[in-house]
């Protein structure tokens, strides 16, 4: 064999000076963030740990995890955090099924023919979405002082099924309430978006095929809005879920109420802060995900093929790798 | 032979524009239509009037002697219910330019959606026929398919299916192959000329002039929102009297 045959010619990437720049001040503020995590502090105080050997007597400070990261492992699943928590992922989930299912059924008066229903429909929205969900919670927690009784029946007519003191109104109904009434205006404008953007011949069909109005939108309109949807929806759960601490201002022990009330005993307030952002992070971390497969299972049919899972990029990735050495050498 | 589809000084307006201004014709059982016209002169208003997707402002519109959309009882006309309106809809296939096929569902399941959901068709039964449907029309392979994972000429075909499996006793197309590909037209109108074949009744707007010809009875030319001329394709194609009619067929033969 010549050695002519055999040569290969390497290709040289081009060098981005710039980028090895960012990528080392990157690295520095990681190394700086990492180190501040997890430095060690003189006790405040100023106490000092003092031994006395051999007759002679030595004191030096006494250090303590910055973060006090032995009192945050303390608490992280201590059994007032974890209901907390319970009581967080309660609340979100029974205030998004309201908001979504609220919003959906305002989001279809609004598109309504019928003035009388979108009317109300478009009224709803502007208030919920036109006043603070802090002082909505306020509003249901105090409700109380406008309506001493919650009734259903018959209007006007003095009938009644159903009648109970709105005393029953504590902080988690208001909680329920105020969260979920307050989601519903917010969701139907990403419902709207999402029934307005399916094409109108997909209606067009359904009916030429003998479908009812609420068939199409059930059967036809719905499942294809979701697609424009899910997204947003994802991102307002995640939101619901960090929003719901708000619910500690009107006497709701949810996650951020309980560190409070552990931090009104023992005054730890910083560490109990970090222990309800590790949950906060840890389950929006969780519906992130979910969010992704939710995502790619209503994708179907609308691309040819559906966006890879991050394992499966993963995998690309590793064999494009692979790959570059292959391409980055030619014979001459 | 029984009439399909008469219609009698049908009007219809969109706001104060009018669209038809009175249109007359008559479409018997087994019959093929071609409807043609120029652009905009209310070929698909004509269409969607007759399945109700629009309601007609005036005049007379049958389906297999019903009224469309009423029910004359006592010298009185009663507006049909919701309900009425779709059971009769699901008895006239439409086919659209755009094939309209439903994107979240695969092939098959666009054809037994119709079936189960309306006329409540068991869903082994749905299945069956539309598989049968689906090898008629040449594509039993596709069943598992995403409507965006076939060519147009395909979706075409798969939209026919789903008309022909709720069993339509009357089938309207509006300009079914106006958004497909040339190479991809013919094998839409095979399937249509077979349809004809086998004896459906059907009304087809259309710009396809050979297949007009061919497998039309009648021709009608609408224009400005009445009909001006009809008969059999090669009188009205072949002899044309209006100049209109000339000079439109001058532009799209
Ligand atoms: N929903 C509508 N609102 C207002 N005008 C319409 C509507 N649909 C159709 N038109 C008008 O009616 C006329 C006839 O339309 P169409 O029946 O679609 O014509 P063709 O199918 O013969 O091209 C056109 O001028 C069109 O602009
Ligand atoms: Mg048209």
């Amino acid at each position: 064999m010549s050695k002519d045959q055999q040569s290969e010619v390497e290709v040289v990437p081009v060098r981005h000076v710039g980028q090895w720049v960012g990528a080392a001040v990157v690295l520095i503020a990681i190394a700086m963030v990492v180190h501040t995590l997890f430095s060690k502090v003189p006790l405040q105080s100023g106490l000092n740990k003092c031994v006395t050997t051999a007759g002679k007597r030595v004191c030096h400070p006494i250090f303590i995890w910055r973060f006090q990261w032995n009192t945050v492992g303390q608490y992280l699943f201590s059994s007032e955090v974890l209901h907390g928590v319970i009581l967080t992922l309660q609340l979100t989930v029974v205030a998004m099924v309201i908001g979504i299912v609220l919003g959906v059924i305002i989001a279809v008066m609004r598109l309504s023919n019928n003035r009388l229903l979108a009317a109300p429909a478009w009224v709803y929205t502007w208030f919920f979405r036109g006043t603070p969900v802090y002082v909505q919670l306020f509003f249901w927690f105090n409700i109380g002082l406008l309506y001493k009784r919650f009734t259903l029946g018959v209007p006007f007519l003095h009938v009644t099924f159903f009648s109970t003191s709105t005393n029953v109104i504590t902080g988690v109904w208001a909680a329920i309430l105020g969260l979920g009434l307050n989601e519903a205006a917010y969701m139907s404008e990403i419902a709207r978006a999402g029934i307005i953007s399916v094409d109108e011949g997909q209606t067009e069909a359904a009916t030429s095929l003998g479908m009812t109005k609420g068939q199409t939108l059930r059967l036809v309109v719905l499942p294809q809005a979701m697609r424009v949807i899910i997204p947003p929806t994802g991102n307002e759960v995640i939101s619901m879920l960090k929003t719901t601490s708000l619910a500690a201002s009107i006497a709701v022990i949810e996650l951020f109420g309980a560190v409070q009330n552990i931090w009104a005993n023992n005054f730890k307030t910083l560490p109990l802060i970090v222990v309800a952002c590790l949950w906060y992070l840890f389950m929006t971390t969780v519906m992130s995900i979910g969010q992704f497969y939710i995502e790619r299972h209503f994708a179907r049919g609308a691309l040819r093929s559906p966006p890879m899972t991050p394992v499966q990029r993963l995998r690309k990735d590793l064999r494009t790798l692979g790959g570059r050495t292959r391409l980055t050498r030619m014979t001459s | 032979m029984s009439t399909m589809v008469e219609a009698r000084g049908v009007t219809k307006a969109y706001g104060h524009v009018p669209v038809l201004r009175g249109v007359d014709l008559v479409v018997a059982q087994g019959e093929v239509m071609c409807l043609i016209g120029p652009s905009g002169s209310g070929k698909s208003t004509f269409l969607r009037c007759i399945n109700h997707l629009e309601k007609h402002d005036a005049g007379e519109l049958r389906v297999e002697g019903e009224l469309v959309g009423y029910r004359l009882q006592n010298g009185k006309l009663y507006e049909q219910s919701d309900k009425q309106i779709c059971a009769e809809r699901a008895n006239i296939g439409m086919v659209f330019q755009r094939f309209n096929l439903f994107q979240h569902l695969t092939v098959l399941d666009n054809l037994i959606i119709g079936q189960m959901k309306v006329k409540g068709v068991k869903e082994d039964a749905a299945v069956k026929s539309a598989r049968e449907l689906l090898a008629r029309v040449g594509l039993d392979a596709k069943e598992s398919n995403y409507p965006a994972q076939l060519s147009g000429g395909q979706q075409q075909r798969v939209a026919i299916a789903r008309a022909l499996a709720m069993e339509p006793r009357l089938m309207l197309f509006d300009e079914p192959t106006s958004a497909l590909d040339p190479e991809l037209v013919g094998e839409v109108l095979d399937v249509m000329r077979d349809l004809a074949k086998s004896g459906m009744t059907m009304i087809v707007v259309t710009h396809e002039m050979g297949f007009a010809r061919e497998v039309a009875n009648t021709v009608c030319f609408l224009d400005q929102g009445v009909i001006e001329e009809s008969g059999t394709p090669s009188d009205v194609l072949g002899n044309p009297r209006s100049d209109r009619l000339r000079s439109f067929l001058s532009k799209v033969l």
